[in-house]
């Protein structure tokens, strides 16, 4: 019983966690792309790294904590226009075989020996180096804090703090694409997911929506970036093609076009996740499962799971949690 | 743009028949053209009595030409689809451009229209060169076409699918998207404008639906309301009558008309031949990328090297000839097409 409330808490936990918040960031922005305007961005952990990378070598360098942040939102939005000015006259497979490489290419940068004296090359950027000034920004006071099961120091790396400031951006992040897309703005977005050549015809700027997409987007993405590395540390590695398969796992579940699936869908998804490995590690200690799934096969299993789960989730409901499946119904082509 | 410019209304009000008419509607596609055969307002009365005057040869300039293309040619490969030596439509009249398939209808329209680019060319609108314009740049101007693979927005309402046309809206700024007090009052008048061309084309209660649920025909009708929308100056329709069930087609004849009646430029695709008879005043044939004719309907129709085009050469078949809608007679000219 003990065991079992242990993994109920730790899933918990996890669906409040700030990596759970920096999903759900970053997929905000990935609905913007593709639930909204239809453009397959399949890089975003890209923009995530950049940012982070941004958010990190800025402060280290002395910028103040919101200076750095729009270093941070600017790396986004440059990323944004060198990948969407090319391809986005295009047909909208190239966005993604684009996306996909420039993601990839910013992570080998990173990791590489040439900017190693910023990035801090494969192993990347210690916490400490630029944790400092986000969190003399807390306005809590010393000292512990239990809430219900969970218990945190109140300022640091894993705090409430860090989870205060991770969900709060959320919150902002999902008014503000609240606020744009129901409006006629949106609507031209809508418009061009369903059929960028009839918007044409009817005198708007396909393009340049486009781009703006790309743009907002890739900024929600880098500040998700941020937000995720402010509890660990800046490593290209862990923030590579998974991430951005995540990011998508988490966009369809949560229901792409619906303003709170990404949020949903990264608390479900991170929560199942967590639920699904420790449940596993458990069986494997504690029973006779363990003779199948040993304990150190269950990460690898857990990711294969989330594949299959991608899988059939594209498969029977694509609309995920969220969405209607009425609007599906239709073929589009 | 008010609800009595509808097919039925005038079609009540219709002065008995007037020339260029048969006597007798029999179909529906008769019955509507009998509707609307004076243009009521003067602009398309002028046009009318201009093109009178225009001598019914390939490449005739209009006396008040709103669009004129010239050597246009779009080649696809080795294929040449396009080949348009001179073309000048008349302001204020419905030009019916006519063509078996393949003919390159829809590459001209789409050139056009900027959403293809030719080799070579030019063409000009209201005096103002498109050549090089993107599809958004030329709808600007208010030349706005539909397509003959109907482009509805599925997963928007039929409303959304409106209001979405609606020029100059200030909360498709970015900036303004999220003050919508910057864009409430525009939204309502393109509200109103949206219902009231809806009602026009019988959609006013599906304005909730989403456009993807509505018939092959009802999003035919949807994309020429949404076309209007935009308040173009010269609409341009692929096929419009395509799909379109028998009673839909009288009532959209009838809107056609109207449209030219309150001065507005139609060029439209078409194979239906007794539309093309009774509603155009004037019609361009294309066969294999080159026009060859052009001229009033009832003449071109009889024109040789129309028929040769559509039917094969050797027949002496008038195209506007009712018994071309008899299935046996169309069977016995295809066999015949087919023996030679
Ligand atoms: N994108 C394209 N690539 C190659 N050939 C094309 C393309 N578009 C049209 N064509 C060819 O051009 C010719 C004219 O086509 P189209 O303009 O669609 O004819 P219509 O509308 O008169 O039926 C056809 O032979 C067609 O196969
Ligand atoms: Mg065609």
């Amino acid at each position: 019983m003990d065991e079992f409330l242990r993994i109920l808490t730790q899933s918990l936990a996890e669906i409040i966690a700030p990596t759970t918040a920096a999903f759900a960031i970053a997929a905000i922005g990935l609905n913007l792309h593709f639930g909204y305007t239809g453009l397959l961005n399949m890089g975003q952990a890209g923009f995530m790294l950049l940012g982070a990378y941004g958010f990190g070598i800025a402060t280290i360098a002395g910028f103040p904590f919101y200076l750095a942040l729009l270093v941070a939102l600017a790396a986004g939005l440059l990323f944004a226009l060198i990948l969407g000015i090319p391809t986005l006259q295009l047909r909208g497979d190239y966005l993604a075989i684009v996306t996909i490489s420039a993601a990839e290419i910013i992570r080998w940068i990173g990791r590489s020996t040439w900017l190693q004296e910023w990035t801090g090359g494969a192993s990347g950027l210690q916490g400490r180096n630029y944790k400092g000034t986000f969190q003399d920004l807390s306005p809590l006071p010393d000292g512990r804090t239990v809430i219900g099961p969970l218990e945190y120091i109140n300022t640091g790396s894993d705090s409430w703090w860090t989870r205060i400031f991770a969900w709060g951006l959320v919150a902002l992040a999902l008014l503000f694409v609240w606020l744009i897309t129901r409006s006629p703005w949106g609507r031209v977005l809508k418009g061009i997911r369903e059929d960028e050549d009839a918007v044409r015809a009817l005198g708007k700027n396909v393009y340049s929506y486009k781009l703006q997409s790309l743009m907002l987007g890739g900024m929600l993405g880098a500040l998700g970036g941020v937000v995720y590395v402010l509890p660990l540390t800046i490593a290209p590695d862990a923030m590579g093609r998974t991430m951005t398969f995540f990011t998508w796992t988490v966009l369809l579940l949560g229901g792409a076009a619906t303003v709170f699936g990404p949020v949903l869908g990264a608390m479900v998804f991170f929560g199942a996740y967590m639920l699904m490995r420790t449940g596993m590690r458990a069986l494997a200690e504690n029973t006779g499962v363990g003779d199948i799934i040993t304990t150190t096969n269950v990460e690898q299993i857990g990711g294969m799971l989330v594949g299959i789960t991608l899988m059939l989730l594209v498969i029977f409901r694509p609309q995920g949690i969220l969405g209607n499946k009425k609007e599906l119904a239709f073929d589009v082509r | 743009m008010s609800a009595d410019m509808s097919a039925e209304t005038s079609a009540e009000n219709a002065p008995g028949n007037g020339p260029g008419t048969s006597p007798e509607p029999e179909s529906v596609v008769d019955a509507a053209a009998a509707a609307a055969v004076a243009p009521t307002s003067a602009v398309a009365a002028e046009a009318r009595d201009d093109l009178a005057q225009v001598e019914p040869v390939v490449g005739a300039p209009k006396p008040d030409a709103i669009l004129v293309a010239d050597d246009v040619v779009r080649r696809f490969g080795g294929m040449t689809a396009v080949d348009v030596t001179h073309l000048e439509v008349q302001r204020g009249a419905i030009t019916a451009l006519i063509g078996p398939n393949g003919a390159g209808k829809t590459t001209f329209f789409n050139l056009l229209t900027g959403f293809d680019t030719p080799q070579s060319g030019t063409w000009s609108f209201e005096g103002r060169s498109l050549h090089g314009k993107s599809g958004a740049r030329v709808a600007q101007q208010g030349m706005v076409r539909t397509f003959q693979l109907t482009k509805a927005l599925s997963r928007l309402t039929v409303l959304q699918n409106m209001l979405l046309a609606a020029p100059k809206n200030p909360g498709e700024r970015f900036w303004l998207s999220w003050l919508p007090f910057t864009w409430k009052a525009h939204e309502k008048a393109a509200t109103d404008k949206a219902m009231e061309l809806l009602a026009r084309f019988k959609l006013d209660d599906k304005a909730g639906d989403f456009a993807g649920s509505l018939s092959g025909g009802q999003r035919k009708l949807l994309e020429m309301a949404r076309a209007l929308m935009t308040d173009p100056t010269m609409i341009m329709l692929d096929e419009p009558m395509a799909g379109v069930n028998p009673a839909l087609v009288q009532s959209l004849l009838g809107h056609v008309q109207a449209l030219r009646d309150e001065g507005m430029t139609v060029l439209f695709v078409e194979h239906d031949m007794h539309a093309v008879r009774h509603i155009s005043d004037w019609v361009v044939v294309m066969a294999e990328g080159r026009i060859v004719a052009e001229g009033p309907p009832r003449a071109v129709m009889q024109d040789q090297a129309v028929v040769d085009a559509y039917l094969g050469a050797h027949h002496d078949t008038d195209l506007g000839d009712d018994s071309l809608l008899d299935p046996e007679i169309l069977a016995r000219l295809e066999a015949e097409e087919e023996k030679r």
